[in-house]
């Protein structure tokens, strides 16, 4: 069990890199031993980088990887105590789901009773009892994912546990149940799990703390709560969530903003105004209809059983709300408020507090 | 839903049966048709029943023939399998490498079979060629057209370099369709190099490697080219391979009914074996 610093990470897959080159810039994470983590981002920002930087299958370019503050960025997998789930089951065919629960343990040299004792604990907790002596080979996919994932679990000297997009595979149905397990995996052996993947359910719902991440960079820390109440940069605002917030351009004149010719409130404190571009954050859950407010003309209802989504008509420009599926809905012309709390001016795509 | 029933499809059928029927059905029954008569020419033919079959099983000239057969077969999968394993996990898998093993591997498989067998006859002869002449200056009594144990040495070493790169070639095609992962995985695992090779790379390469077992026992126990070119069959009948003395038999003496048995029985083992051996190989993947 460990925390695990990371100081100043960058990566290029090209020995002779320029800034262009860089997947990963100026990583700075700490997390917290015991924690639950998840890297929340689209393909290609490198999060899965980040991962094998982590585990200590790629050396990063430049910065310092420390577990327990201790500094591991030179140390292999195997020195780093780490375990990993990928993305697809990796099991060893040829083996029984015993024997490929206790492979790890057999390559470190535990005594045959220690690793028989082990191995039935995890397939007690994973509900593999029943298979213990089949070939893995004859496994569906989520039991051979729990297998990949007992593997890590039957080592107790791990740092942390990581996890590559491990549903990717799994049947919806499953996935559900996979994910409950996890969690209440980590609640009772309370190791460090780093959770990878480009879903938002997956990491909102496993884990305390999100990463989310951005064309190599991490563009916000925080809570799902957070993420969702308050995005530091219009990249959270309209990844997270469904559908994504609500960006509008918008013009600030002596600290007032200017939306579709109204004056606009919101949670932001402007108090300058260098910015090339600056917009309007609001999430589509956060606006209601009224009386009186912007002008907007109602596009397009679509009814998704518990909520309705509309798509509004604002000079030019298409706005997203949000609203109970009993709540009637104006056709034709109409007006929208939004809920000050909520709305916050971004400059430059970075949210101006 | 009702099918139309329409026979005419047939004819569409038929370009097809007629030439399987001329290239396999056809010289096939010839074949058997010999096994079962005796012929002095002029088609005239008399019945013999299984006197072929009984004298060639019982022939001590088969059973040497066989017996030389397998041992050759045994010997070159011995060699070339692992071999062609070992070559195959220490080729490069990127880079500029990758194209230049590649054709050097492919090279040998392209030269016609006659070519194959001249080249090694001059190479290894022990007055001229390179390697009998460089085998005898260092001390080496070699002579393949004398000493049999010499003969065996040089056509196995010949059929090792003919063929090997096509194990190559498939293992190599094997461990590259393998992801990244589980190699990733054994390593955080904390498997030795020959664990992965054990646990991940042989189970993952078992398809290609039946096939190279297969193709190579077929083509090994078929063999008739080369070593005609090389040895003739030579010393005496010291590489006298099932198919040289087949054809010895066939066209040499001109014993067409016990050469047709033998063609058979042949035959039969090769689909025997391979039956055999591809049932055993895929017997646990049904299971799973």
């Amino acid at each position: 069990m460990a925390k695990i610093t990371l100081n100043n990470l960058s990566h290029s897959y090209v020995p002779d890199y320029t800034d262009a080159d860089l997947v990963l810039r100026d990583i700075n994470i700490d997390w917290k031993d015991g924690g639950a983590y998840a890297l929340l981002g689209p393909s290609g920002c490198g999060k899965t980088t980040l991962l094998n930087i982590i585990s200590g299958l790629i050396k990063p370019s430049k910065g310092d990887i420390l577990f327990d503050d201790k500094n591991v960025t030179s140390l292999n997998p195997v020195e780093r105590d780490i375990a990993q789930i990928f993305q697809f089951p990796v099991i060893y065919d040829t083996m029984t789901v015993y024997n490929n629960l206790a492979f790890p343990l057999k390559n470190r040299n535990l005594s045959d009773t220690e690793i028989d004792s082990k191995v039935r604990e995890i397939a007690e907790m994973l509900e593999l009892t029943s298979t213990l002596d089949n070939r893995a080979s004859g496994l569906t996919a989520d039991g051979k994912q729990k297998i990949s994932l007992g593997r890590g679990l039957v080592r107790s000297d791990v740092n942390v546990i990581m996890f590559d997009e491990p549903l990717t595979v799994i049947d919806p149905h499953l996935k559900w149940i996979l994910r409950s397990k996890l969690k209440e995996l980590h609640q009772k052996i309370n190791r460090t799990m780093i959770y990878v993947t480009h879903d938002q359910t997956e990491a909102l719902t496993f884990a305390d703390q999100v990463v989310v991440m951005h064309e190599g960079q991490i563009v916000q820390t925080g809570t799902p709560v957070e993420l969702f109440e308050k995005p530091k940069h219009t990249f959270v605002g309209h990844f997270i969530g469904s559908p994504g917030m609500n960006i509008l351009p918008c013009q600030i004149k002596n600290g007032q903003i200017n939306f579709a010719g109204q004056e606009i409130q919101s949670n932001s404190n402007i108090k300058k105004n260098n910015y090339k571009t600056t917009q309007l954050g609001i999430r589509p859950e956060f606006i209601n209809f009224s009386d009186k407010g912007i002008p907007v003309k109602v596009k397009r209802v679509s009814n998704t059983g518990r909520h309705k989504i509309i798509d509004t008509e604002c000079s030019g420009g298409t706005i997203k709300v949000l609203s109970n599926a009993s709540t009637e809905i104006p056709s034709g012309s109409a007006h929208i408020n939004f809920d000050q709390k909520y709305t916050y001016v971004y400059g430059d795509n970075w949210i101006i507090e | 839903m009702n099918k139309t029933i329409n026979q005419k499809a047939w004819f569409f059928v038929v370009p097809v049966f007629v030439l399987v029927a001329f290239n396999a059905a056809i010289p096939l029954m010839t074949v058997v048709n010999y096994s079962f008569q005796e012929t002095f020419g002029n088609n005239v033919f008399a019945w013999e029943g299984t006197r072929w079959f009984k004298q060639i099983l019982l022939s001590e000239r088969f059973h040497d023939a066989l017996g030389r057969q397998i041992a050759f077969t045994f010997i070159i999968l011995l060699i070339q399998i692992p071999l062609g394993i070992g070559i195959a996990l220490t080729m490069p898998k990127k880079g500029w490498g990758v194209p230049v093993c590649l054709i050097l591997m492919s090279m040998p498989l392209l030269i016609p079979w006659n070519v194959v067998g001249a080249m090694w006859n001059i190479f290894a002869l022990p007055d001229i060629g390179f390697l009998g002449y460089s085998l005898n200056a260092i001390g080496f009594d070699f002579n393949f057209t004398q000493q049999p144990g010499d003969a065996w040495f040089t056509t196995i070493l010949m059929d090792v370099w003919h063929w090997t790169s096509l194990v190559v070639l498939l293992s190599y095609a094997g461990l590259n369709s393998i992801q990244p992962a589980y190699y990733q995985a054994a390593e955080i695992d904390g498997a030795s190099r020959w664990a992965t090779f054990r646990y991940i790379e042989l189970p993952k390469m078992k398809k290609v490697l039946t096939l190279a077992i297969l193709l190579r026992f077929m083509d090994s126990f078929m063999i008739y080219t080369e070593p005609f070119v090389l040895t003739g069959g030579g010393p005496g009948n010291a590489t006298a391979f099932l198919s040289i003395d087949l054809v010895k038999m066939a066209l040499g003496q001109f014993d067409l009914g016990p050469a047709a048995a033998m063609s058979l029985i042949y035959f039969f083992i090769v689909l025997l074996v391979c039956w055999v051996f591809y049932s055993l190989m895929m017997k646990n993947e049904v299971k799973s």
